[in-house]
């Protein structure tokens, strides 16, 4: 491990400690947080994956029967009765913090749903009336999922983040800084020595020319 | 924030027909290319924004783009043909990117 390039004195050696702390301080914590993370990226997924799995069956179901409905009337009149929907689904959108990460919090606003069915009974088929009833239904669980999967998306690219920066301070930082302390503290040492073999040299010169 | 409480659905005509008598802003897309410029432009304004599989398996490099913001959440669904797994599999992807092994769907 390379070491920093730093003048070995007393002054770089002090910062490059409080540095040391900092590291391991900060080395321990982001450990800690990852650790969290990733339980709470757990909770999540599963929640996602079990979401999906009933939502794709459910929604290819929808949608089949839906073309199963329009497929017994003429396509225009199918166009022309959804063409004008009688409402639109509104959302409640905020944000909350999960483990410092920005995630989507989306509820879908029950409006009046008086008029569910934009169109004339007279001219459609009763299955188009049913499909598009269990469609409606099936939007309040497409919104938690698209809530649930937006949060692990995000959580998941934390977690990479994170961990990205634990293993820097692991394998590059913290081996870096303790390398450079302890070249400091050699040749300090060092200095101290030489320092002292001179002084006994000195010493002794003096005293065999007095 | 600056999107707006709506959602979006983009995808082939048989699929979104339906969805949009339910409320749901319906932006059809008949080639990739169509569907991408549509994405660009509803991302400005739409909270959820779903995607049938099918196209959503051929723009995932601007889908990419959204994933790490809070708003649009881009969401791929079915189609009317059915699912082809697109779905299931970036939940898998996102489990190997945050664990380094995809330890949900083995087991």
């Amino acid at each position: 491990m390379a070491r920093l390039n730093v003048n070995p004195n007393r002054m770089e050696l002090r910062r490059l400690k409080n540095r040391l702390k900092t590291a391991v301080r900060g080395h321990k914590l982001l450990k800690d947080k990852a650790d969290e993370t990733v339980r709470q990226f757990m909770i999540y997924i599963r929640e996602n994956k079990r979401l999906r799995q009933e939502l794709e069956g459910e929604i290819s179901k929808a949608l089949k029967s839906f073309l199963l409905a329009s497929a017994v009337s003429q396509s225009q009149v199918i166009e022309e009765a959804v063409a004008m929907p009688g409402f639109q689904v509104k959302l409640k959108t905020s944000t909350k913090n999960v483990m410092g990460v920005v995630v989507p919090e989306i509820e879908i606003l029950e409006g009046d749903k008086k008029e569910l069915y934009p169109y004339s009974f007279a001219t459609v088929t009763s299955e188009l009336d049913s499909s598009i009833s269990n469609l409606s239904e099936l939007l309040v669980k497409m919104i938690k999922l698209a809530e649930v999967e937006k949060t692990c998306n995000m959580l998941a690219d934390e977690i990479e983040k994170n961990r990205r920066r634990v293993n820097a301070l692991e394998h590059f930082i913290i081996p870096q800084l303790e390398e450079t302390i302890k070249y400091i503290t050699m040749k300090l040492d060092e200095n101290e020595r030489a320092n002292t073999i001179r002084l006994m040299k000195v010493k002794s010169m003096m005293e065999k020319r007095g | 924030m600056l999107s707006n409480n709506k959602i979006a659905i983009i995808g082939d005509k048989d699929s979104i027909l339906s969805f949009k008598a339910i409320g749901v802003d319906a932006y059809p897309a008949k080639n990739y290319f169509e569907a991408q410029d549509t994405l660009k432009k509803l991302a400005r304004e739409y909270a959820v924004i779903f995607i049938t599989e099918d196209i959503a398996e051929n723009i995932q490099d601007i889908m990419k783009r959204y994933k790490t913001r809070p708003f649009p959440a881009v969401i791929p669904i079915p189609s009317a043909q059915g699912s082809s797994g697109f779905g299931m599999r970036s939940i898998s992807k996102d489990v190997e990117k945050a664990l380094g092994a995809d330890i949900l769907f083995n087991s």
